[in-house]
């Protein structure tokens, strides 16, 4: 589903790249977490799979599409085919819950009928239902990442890219995003989570890659946070 | 593509962005007022031209009883024979077309006086066929020409003075011509205040709007879908302006364009149709020019 080749990618007023001959795969239907330390280079791998960035060197294919090729005027289109969660939710703070997640569909040209089939599923999904009128201020930290994961999921995309969700977030809500996530990737979908949390990691017994100075150190299947940390 | 939802967008924008929008109004308003005020003076030119073209003459007045030039006074009112002979010195000059000379007769000037005065009647009642001199009016092969006519009439006996059409007509002109250039100069000013006015309000607008930009980037809303609302939002503004320009421009034909065949006798009536088609292409201009800026602006402040 993701797969790097041998990727660098160095920003030009650093000198130090912030990702250095990566190869990593990534299966249809996966559970991955990227760990690692701030500026190990989590931020910029999901950039380049979002086509965000463009590596200096290497291959990068993004659900069977090699981005190299990939016009600017078809990235929307890959784009359609990833969901992305913020540490910061991101939310639109005049919009209630439902127009949230609508949204998302409205700016892809999805007609109205689809939307009001599709938003309260998702809705439901995340464990919001009863509040698809509420604003976003009204809703605690934890129900305002749910309601982000619902507009994330709700064009069901093939992937999930999720960087730090529950970085804003106490460790008790964080158990409950984290049974939404692994609600989405049982439909199918692949997760990525890059994240600083090793409590929920640990937990979660799912495939884990760390990054060390935009190197891949570890690749471990039902891996751990890590014992250095 | 959602048009309720662009829509809605789009009169967001232009509420949240309101004193910036009615700045962008006015200025395109004016601008378009201006470019198109310079178009009807150019049609009213273009059309008193080819009105007159081919009815341009050289007139050769004859003195009257109680002409007030020195010239008559010293010879008197022309005679018949004075008539006959200018007559035919007129036809004989090789510069004038054959069958161009015409005849006027006092009768005749004060009927044409007439027509040409009706809306100050008062003038016309206190002038009477008499006082009005007949004259003879010749058209050239060609109105350069002008000069050897003169030449050749000016000393003759019973002659007043020759006018040429002409010259009157050029001087009109050539204020019509500097007006015209004044309301172009005015529009191209104003061309430049609107454009970076436009460009500021489609930058706050999207600075405003970043955050649902950035949502639409992420989701994979198309490029065009996400510049399409910033793009209406200016072209809605020039649309209002232009609509505003076009009550201006209707009211300018009313109020100056009618009336200077009031002060002016010689002026050609300016038709609605050609009104009409001014403000259409002023309007068009005025949606492109204010979409343009908005694209150029979203080119440098909207990351897609």
């Amino acid at each position: 589903m993701i797969h790097f080749e041998n990727v660098t990618k160095a920003y030009s007023r650093q000198k130090m790249p912030a990702l250095e001959h990566v190869n990593l795969d990534i299966e249809k239907g996966e559970f991955m977490f990227l760990v690692g330390p701030s500026g190990s280079g989590k931020s910029t791998f999901l950039r380049l799979v979002l086509k965000e960035e463009k590596p200096n060197q290497g291959k990068i294919h993004v659900a069977g599409k090699d981005l190299a090729r990939l016009t600017n005027w078809k990235v929307p289109h890959l784009r359609r085919q990833i969901g992305c969660v913020f540490q910061d939710f991101r939310l639109l703070p005049n919009k209630n819950v439902f127009d949230n997640v609508a949204f998302a569909l409205e700016v892809i040209g999805k007609p109205r009928r689809f939307i009001r089939k599709v938003v309260p599923e998702v809705i439901e999904l995340v464990g919001l239902e009863g509040k698809a009128n509420r604003m976003p201020d009204e809703l605690s930290g934890g129900e305002q990442q749910r309601v982000a994961v619902a507009r994330a999921f709700v064009n069901r995309p093939m992937i999930l890219l999720a960087d730090e969700p529950t970085g804003n977030i106490d460790p008790a809500t964080s158990i409950g995003i984290m049974k939404v996530l692994d609600r989405i990737n049982r439909t199918g979908t692949t997760v990525v989570m890059a994240t600083h949390d090793a409590a929920i990691v640990d937990s979660m017994r799912k495939r884990v890659v760390e990054l060390e100075n935009g190197r891949i150190v570890r690749d471990q299947s039902r891996g751990v946070y890590g014992q250095a940390y | 593509m959602r048009a309720q939802f662009v829509l809605h967008e789009i009169s967001v924008g232009l509420r949240r962005n309101l004193t910036m929008t009615v700045a962008v109004i006015t200025t395109v308003a004016i601008c378009l007022t201006m470019f198109g005020m310079g178009l009807l003076i150019r049609q009213q030119v273009s059309g008193m031209k080819s009105y007159w073209n081919d009815k341009i003459e050289v007139s050769v007045f004859l003195c009257v009883k109680g002409s007030p030039t020195p010239v008559c006074r010293t010879n008197g009112p022309a005679t018949a024979q004075e008539r006959a002979e200018i007559e035919r010195q007129l036809k004989a000059l090789p510069q004038v077309e054959p069958g161009g000379v015409k005849y006027e007769t006092q009768a005749q000037a004060y009927e044409r006086f007439k027509e040409s005065f009706k809306n100050t009647p008062a003038f016309v009642k206190s002038t009477s066929a008499a006082e009005l001199p007949d004259s003879f009016r010749v058209k050239l092969k060609n109105p350069e020409d002008y000069k050897t006519i003169v030449g050749a009439m000016k000393s003759r006996a019973g002659i007043d003075s020759v006018v040429d059409e002409q010259q009157v007509l050029d001087r009109f002109f050539s204020i019509l011509n500097g007006l015209q250039k004044a309301s172009w100069i005015i529009a191209a000013i104003q061309v430049i205040a609107a454009i970076l006015l436009i460009g500021n309000t489609i930058r706050i607008a999207a600075y405003n709007r970043r955050k649902e930009t950035g949502i639409m980037r992420l989701v994979g809303s198309s490029n065009f879908f996400i510049q399409l609302p910033f793009l209406l939002e200016g072209a809605i503004a020039g649309l209002i302006g232009g609509i505003v320009a076009s009550g201006l421009l209707a009211l300018s034909k009313v109020l100056v364009f009618n009336r200077l065949q009031d002060y002016f006798t010689f002026t050609t009536t300016m038709s609605w149709s050609t009104v009409i088609s001014t403000i259409v292409l002023s309007i068009v201009v005025g949606i492109l020019m204010c979409a343009i800026a908005s694209y150029l602006t979203l080119l440098r402040y909207l990351r897609v």
